[in-house]
């Protein structure tokens, strides 16, 4: 497999990653070794499902596969769920297109 | 040097299948195509589906497209074509096609015949003397550089970027390496990993091609006012651990594995056969993506997904693939391949060649578990009114 998995619990893609997979359910208080330090899991994230590592700020890029994958949308603290409840894709967004027309 | 066991054609590469093809040109068609086939043997198979009788230019032009490639492909020996008699999408162009790549060939129409029952009378006697042409052909030794091997992901979750797609991928590097042809699609899921394509493109004018492709598709939702969030990814995807439209392509380019692109074709447009990477632009809906590719002359697929997908396809043999454990364990009956032991550890190289194997052994007769179970959706991709206002230049 591609990437790192950390603590037999968190898939860490690539090095400049800022979200693991989680590649089991997992429970929270659930601890992911990550630069010198644990990660707690605030909550408990379901297979497949991405934990934060590092805080991020609304705007602040999500990065998976070493790649942009989204923008954080909240306040995301390390070992909280990232999904889309907090994390919005840039593309594709004729929504956002139409708020400036009218704006 | 690796090699399968095929049917060779007088023009073009070797088949995996031999079958009478019974093409409906309309959905008006569709029931007789498939009674036909149901009253003869095995491998006489029937491709209905929902295109109307009379569409606008550029939607006739594409079905007309779609129908003479599936009638051209390898794995059809011989095909009957089957109208109602007042479509504007051509029969007779669709037969041509065929005979033109050496395949025999019968053209039938209902009204003609003089209706439905009196139809599928006819079609079943025409289908058994094509039956009986093509019944003695034999496998022969084929040299791999014939295959064309079409990818495609469906029901993804986070397992597909992780395991299945990328061990997909390594299947299709070896299958390249060996001089074949390899193909994905679905240009929606492209959206946000363009720019890693656009770098393994072999020269500017596929990368132009392929951006402009994507840009396309990602203004058509702009011009509509939608947010793509609504559809890409699916709610099926974000229950399996998707967030964005980024994520999921940038997981899905991943099962074209690492070798420069070549080229990107139209929907349901000829694929080179020895032409390394070539990528195909069609919607994101999987079912008529395969049409579309095996229209394009791929003559085996390879399905991964994540979250389950049971489907096949009526001419060409798919290959299920995931890396989700509970997929594998829940949906086994339905799997070729299991590639979630890339989650345990398990290298994506091993599960790639375990693919590459069983590419050649079904391409060599080997029947895939959709085959078994007589899984053979089919579909033709239908242009939208928007698609059809701009290609005629009115937007």
């Amino acid at each position: 497999m591609k990437g790192t998995v950390l603590g037999d619990a968190g898939l860490h893609m690539a090095a400049q990653d800022n979200v693991v997979t989680a590649i089991d359910d997992l429970d929270a208080g659930t601890g992911i070794p990550y630069d010198d330090r644990t990660v707690e899991l605030a909550e408990a994230i379901p297979f497949g499902h991405k934990v934060a590592l590092v805080p991020l700020e609304p705007g602040d890029a999500v990065v998976k596969y070493g790649e942009m994958i989204g923008e954080a949308v909240e306040p995301i603290a390390p070992g909280e769920w990232v999904h889309t409840h907090n994390c919005e894709s840039r593309r594709g967004r004729g929504d956002r297109t139409a708020d400036r027309e009218v704006a | 040097m690796a090699t399968f066991d095929g049917y060779p054609r007088e023009s073009g590469p070797a088949g995996v299948r031999n079958y009478v093809a019974v093409i409906p040109i309309s959905v008006t068609a569709s029931p007789v195509a498939e009674a036909v086939a149901d009253r003869t043997a095995a491998n006489v198979s029937a491709t209905p589906h929902q295109m109307g009788t009379d569409p606008p230019e550029a939607a006739r032009e594409q079905v007309e497209r779609t129908l003479s490639g599936v009638a051209c492909n390898p794995n059809v020996g011989a095909a009957l074509v089957v109208s109602l008699g007042t479509e504007t999408v051509d029969a007779d162009a669709v037969a041509n096609a065929a005979a033109a790549a050496g395949r025999d060939v019968e053209t039938l129409s209902v009204r003609e015949t003089g209706g439905t029952a009196a139809a599928v009378d006819e079609g079943t006697e025409l289908a058994r003397d094509l039956h009986a042409e093509i019944t003695d052909r034999r496998r022969e030794e084929c040299d791999a550089s014939e295959l064309v091997f079409g990818v495609e992901c469906g029901g993804s979750d986070a397992t597909s970027g992780i395991a299945a797609n990328p061990a997909v991928g390594a299947a299709c590097d070896r299958l390249i390496r060996d001089g074949g042809t390899a193909t994905f699609s679905e240009t929606p899921e492209f959206i946000g990993a363009e720019h890693v394509l656009a770098e393994r493109c072999v020269d500017e004018a596929v990368r132009e091609r392929l951006l402009e492709r994507v840009n396309h598709r990602e203004a058509t939702a702009e011009l509509m006012d939608v947010d793509l969030r609504g559809a890409q990814p699916s709610p099926g995807n974000q229950e399996g651990g998707l967030t964005t439209i980024e994520e999921k392509s940038l997981g899905a380019i991943s099962k074209g594995g690492t070798t420069p692109v070549r080229g990107i074709v139209d929907y349901a447009e000829r694929l080179p056969v020895g032409g390394g990477l070539v990528l195909m632009d069609t919607p994101g809906y999987d079912i008529e993506s395969v049409v579309g590719k095996v229209a394009g002359g791929a003559q085996v697929v390879a399905f991964t997904t994540g979250r389950g997908s049971t489907t096949g396809n009526p001419l060409a043999p798919v290959i299920k693939v995931t890396g989700n454990p509970k997929t594998a364990d829940r949906l086994a009956a339905n799997m070729d391949v299991d590639a979630s032991g890339v989650i345990d550890g398990e290298p994506i190289d091993s599960v790639g060649e375990r693919i590459y194997r069983t590419l050649l052994d079904v391409a060599s007769g080997e029947r895939t578990a959709a085959e078994r179970r007589q899984l053979e959706e089919f579909a033709v991709n239908e242009l939208q009114p928007n698609e059809l206002a701009e290609l005629r230049g009115d937007a």
